[in-house]
């Protein structure tokens, strides 16, 4: 007890000449417990969360588990033979690789194969559907006017467009229901107005007003139509649809898949064409469009949302380069000054009518949306298509195929085998020479890894984050990092304690000098993780997301658990006391006497060494 | 045990110390026979690159009762180059083999289908791409550009200039070592091997600025006083990080030793390979070239400071005096008692504060330190 109460008021007198120089807070230190507490309920919320999403391993990249093979190949398109060419297929391997692996953990390969073939690796427990979806979309995304625009009947194709006016009514209510999310109850007039209250972005103000036009608009269907098909050429002052636009759209019938494939096939984007596009009662929609105004490449970036406003469920938004804000307002003014449908523009994605929507104003906000019937998959792959770019060919799925892992079982064994050695040797060394203090630095590892376990393996269905070889073994070096730490903290102490004083005080003047020296170091680890992050692509993006994250865990381990335990067993009597086994003998550490009586003296240079 | 940590208290007051700054030109010659050498062996053999990187063959077999191990033996056998083996899920197998030209793979194929019992028309030969491509490869260097760059920025800013310059010859040094090394065990290239690689980056800079930060601290009021030069101030910073720098890569290497000795070598695990021996190899250089280059460079680059050549002039008239003085008692630098102990031998050589300043005022008779106090 005489122990105690000396060491304490050390301890405050060490505080005062501390804290006036540095300006130290000694709030983290006087509640050692609070951060532990933390720190457990962070382990167990994370073990929690990981035992509910059932993901209870990390999820292992192809050179450990294996997983599935899409061969895919390139089609060569008539009047573009010489499209599938090395530059061509090297940049549709980037894409490609990009999609599959945006944020570089999720360890799928890319590679070609021959001259005109791609493959694609990506490892079990990837989704596999979405995964094929993603990679086979060409993703050539374009913005056209519209110039006119029916549902796609059988019939249709017998007739031509003034017999299609009888059906033309119900497309016009369908148009704006397309993009108005009222996919389930089609002729409710309740949905419209719901949506109307709904979004504040311009694209879908405009369909607002058009959703709220449309009951009034059924007076005149056949009107509008017929409108459509012969007033559009003059009304837009686009360039006149050949005749030959005129007669492909009235023989164009949507419903048949072989006619849909070949509707608007080679067509340049500077060209009108014709296109299908489902409407939003799963009827088949044929337009005639204008030249392309706005590309996929003045996209900048595209994201998956959920609209919980409207209940309209996921849509795409998409977000313009300067250049594609400046030509989106440009033409969203134009064609609000048309009618109906010309105040309509289409959002082609690889020759299909993806959305239609209204405009009433120039919208010049520098985003778009796209809404339809998405569920979340489908939104999540068009968005993360349309944010890497269009393919430059087109492709078909040849095989699909499962592989096995290309290192096999006995090497994932060998290494946690070599590993468990190694780590056993790693503790082994501590106790021998720290002693008590092993049991920290044995917990704090312990915590770590049960940290960076935890973390990865919620990862994998978060992220895809998937671990291979190269690094497991990162993840067995970064168990040096993280312990040297705890090694550059407990050296810290025992110079306090060779320097005379008692373990308290020793462990609180310790740890600002031992804090630094390890912000500084990780800081550095750090930086790497962060430049490497952003700048590079594939597994360089990988390794610095691991690295990372290890490099953070260590601060959080060191902060929140290896400091508040190193002060709370320094209170107990095996530690303060010196015991021989605890690491923190004195007279085993070399510490001299004398000094403990010439205290006074040293402690007016202290501040000279802090 | 108790020696260790005597051992260890003897280091942090000085008392016993190897001269890492004195004897710096042993070791800068050590390094500069690893480095010709590990050059040579990069310019001579040339690295292996894997089939990531330079793409290869791709051979794909109809149903055979070969095991994929089995299978990989072979296709080495056959090629001479690493091989890599995934069962398919039609029961065929992949074989892709780096380094292989139409020709040759014509070769390979036949030789493969004796080896597994298949006829040569029924393997399907193709030429791959790299999966490691150019793309990647360039984003990789703008990358390690920009952060080289950025550390030595913030190194300098936190540090100072030279220890950025120190860190970034001791960064070289180790990914120099580590390449050569590798080029001449001879062992493919392999995703794996760059991103040791980069973890051996990332490892020798933090022990680096472990070394450094304790450099800055121990030297920070160096003007202040005039026992030891700054030279001996590193070699004393050296000397008491040294159970910490021992500990550490005691710590790091060991789980990497079993995973390359253990792991690779008793198992004959072969990507393991690869990647410990880069990671070992790696991370002994950068806990070597921490204390052996890094810090005697930052020594030798601080005592051309024209302030530093003033510390050191009064350092040595200060002691050239003292042993006029008192000759029987003389001190070492190396074996000199700890400067804040304020024992009764050290008022002699009075140590800090008002005590030095007669002595240097004494002598330091217009030297530019002695203005700037």
């Amino acid at each position: 007890m005489r122990v105690d109460s000396r060491a304490g008021r050390l301890e405050r007198k060490n505080e005062k000449v501390a804290a006036p120089k540095k300006g130290r807070r000694t709030s983290a230190q006087s509640r050692p417990g609070r951060s532990l507490v933390l720190i457990l309920i962070a382990i167990v919320a994370l073990t929690g969360g990981m035992f509910l999403s059932g993901h209870t391993t990390p999820r292992l990249g192809i050179d450990l588990a294996g997983g599935t093979s899409i061969t895919l190949k390139a089609k060569s398109e008539p009047g573009q033979e010489n499209a599938v060419n090395q530059t061509n297929m090297n940049t549709a391997v980037g894409i490609i690789e990009r999609r599959v692996n945006g944020l570089g953990v999720s360890e799928a390969e890319v590679q070609t194969q021959g001259n005109d073939n791609i493959i694609v690796n990506i490892p079990r427990g990837t989704n596999e559907k979405q995964a094929r979806e993603q990679v086979g979309t060409t993703a050539q995304l374009y913005f056209r006017p519209v110039i006119a625009t029916e549902v796609s009947a059988g019939e249709a194709t017998a007739s031509p467009s003034p017999s299609a006016s009888g059906s033309a009514s119900p497309s016009a209510d369908k148009d704006k229901a397309t993009s108005s999310d009222s996919s389930a109850t089609p002729s409710s007039s309740a949905t419209p107005s719901a949506s109307a209250t709904s979004q504040g972005r311009a694209v879908t103000d405009a369909l607002k007003a058009d959703s709220t036009a449309s009951p009034s608009a059924s007076a005149s269907p056949s009107g509008s139509a017929s409108a459509a098909a012969s007033a559009s050429p003059a009304a837009t002052g686009t360039p006149d649809p050949s005749s030959d636009l005129q007669q492909q759209y009235a023989a164009l019938d949507c419903t048949d898949p072989e006619q849909r494939a070949k509707a608007g096939d080679g067509v340049k984007p500077s060209e009108s064409t014709v296109a299908c596009g489902t409407n939003s009662q799963g009827q088949w929609q044929k337009y005639i469009l204008g030249p392309a105004e706005v590309e996929g490449t003045d996209v900048d970036d595209a994201s998956a949302v959920f609209d919980t406003q409207s209940a309209a469920g996921w849509k795409v938004t998409m977000e313009f380069t300067d250049a594609g804000a400046k030509k989106f307002a440009d033409i969203t003014g134009k064609l609000a000054q048309n009618q109906s449908p010309q105040n309509q523009f289409a959002i082609v994605l690889d020759g299909e009518v993806v959305s239609d929507p209204y405009v009433s104003q120039a919208l010049t906000g520098g985003s778009a949306e796209i809404s339809g019937s998405f569920n979340q998959e489908s939104a999540e792959s068009l968005a993360n298509v349309l944010s890497y770019g269009a393919l430059p060919l087109s492709f078909e799925e040849q095989s699909v195929t499962t592989v096995t892992a290309a290192l096999g079982g006995e090497q994932l064994q060998a290494g946690l085998i070599a590993g468990a050695i190694g780590l056993a040797l790693v503790i082994i060394y501590l106790v021998v020479y720290y002693r008590g203090l092993s049991l920290i630095a044995i917990f704090s590892l312990l915590v770590s890894a049960a940290l960076t376990y935890t973390i990865m393996a919620l990862l994998g269905p978060t992220i895809g984050f998937a671990l291979n070889l190269p690094a497991v073994c990162g993840a067995i070096v970064a168990i040096g990092i993280t312990a040297d730490s705890f090694i550059v903290y407990f050296e810290r102490i025992r110079d306090e304690i060779r320097e005379g004083r008692t373990l308290r005080p020793a462990v609180e003047r310790a740890w600002p000098r031992a804090r630094r020296t390890i912000l500084v170091s990780d800081f550095v680890s750090f930086l790497a993780a962060a430049v490497l992050f952003i700048v590079t692509v594939g597994k360089v993006q990988g390794f610095a997301f691991t690295l990372g994250l290890t490099t953070l865990l260590d601060v959080v381990v060191v902060f929140l658990f290896t400091k508040p335990l190193m002060t709370i067993l320094a209170r107990s009597k095996f530690f303060s006391s010196g015991h021989s086994w605890s690491g923190l003998d004195p007279k085993r550490l070399g510490a001299k006497p004398p000094l403990r009586r010439t205290r006074r003296v040293s402690a007016p240079v202290e501040p000279k060494e802090a | 045990m108790s020696r260790l940590g005597t051992l260890g208290a003897r280091l942090h007051r000085g008392e016993v110390g190897y001269d890492f700054v004195g004897k710096r030109k042993i070791w800068y010659g050590v390094s500069l026979l690893i480095t010709v050498a590990a050059i040579l062996g990069l310019t001579v053999k040339g690295l292996n690159m894997g089939i990531e990187f330079q793409g290869g063959a791709v051979f794909t077999t109809p149903k055979t009762s070969v095991s994929a191990s089995q299978a990989e033996e072979k296709a080495e056998e056959a090629a001479g180059h690493d091989a890599i083996v995934q069962e398919l899920g039609t029961g065929g197998l992949r074989i892709m083999i780096s380094g292989v030209d139409t020709a040759k793979s014509d070769e390979i194929k036949a030789e493969l289908a004796k080896d597994l019992g298949v006829k040569s028309d029924d393997i399907n030969a193709d030429l791959v791409g790299p999966s490691w491509g150019e793309q990647i490869a360039n984003k990789a260097w703008t990358g390690l550009g920009i952060f080289m760059v950025l550390v030595v920025i913030y190194l300098a800013m936190a540090f100072e200039w030279r220890m950025a310059v120190a860190a970034l010859v001791a960064l070289i040094h180790d990914i120099t070592i580590t390449v050569g090394i590798y080029a001449l065990v001879g062992f493919e290239v392999t995703p794996g091997t760059v991103i040791g690689l980069l973890t051996i980056l990332g490892y020798s800079l933090y022990d680096t600025v472990v070394v450094f930060d304790s450099l800055k601290e121990s030297s920070k009021d160096i003007t202040k006083q005039t026992r030891w030069t700054y030279s001996e101030i590193a070699n004393r910073s050296i000397n008491a990080t040294l159970v910490r720098s021992i500990n550490t890569t005691v710590v790091a290497l060991l789980p990497v030793a079993g995973l390359l000795f253990i792991g690779g070598g008793v198992l004959g695990a072969g990507m393991l390979n690869d990647i410990s021996l880069s990671l070992f190899v790696g991370l002994a250089a950068g806990a070597y070239s921490s204390i052996f280059i890094a810090t005697p460079l930052v020594a030798e680059l601080k005592e051309r400071e024209p302030q530093m050549k003033a510390l050191k002039k009064r350092v040595l008239a200060k002691r050239a005096a003292a042993a006029q003085g008192e000759a029987a008692e003389a001190t070492a630098p190396g074996g000199a008692p700890e400067p804040r102990d304020a024992e009764p031998e050290d008022t002699a050589h009075a140590v800090v504060g008002p005590r030095t300043q007669p002595v240097s005022r004494g002598r330091g008779r217009g030297r530019p330190s002695g203005k700037r106090r």
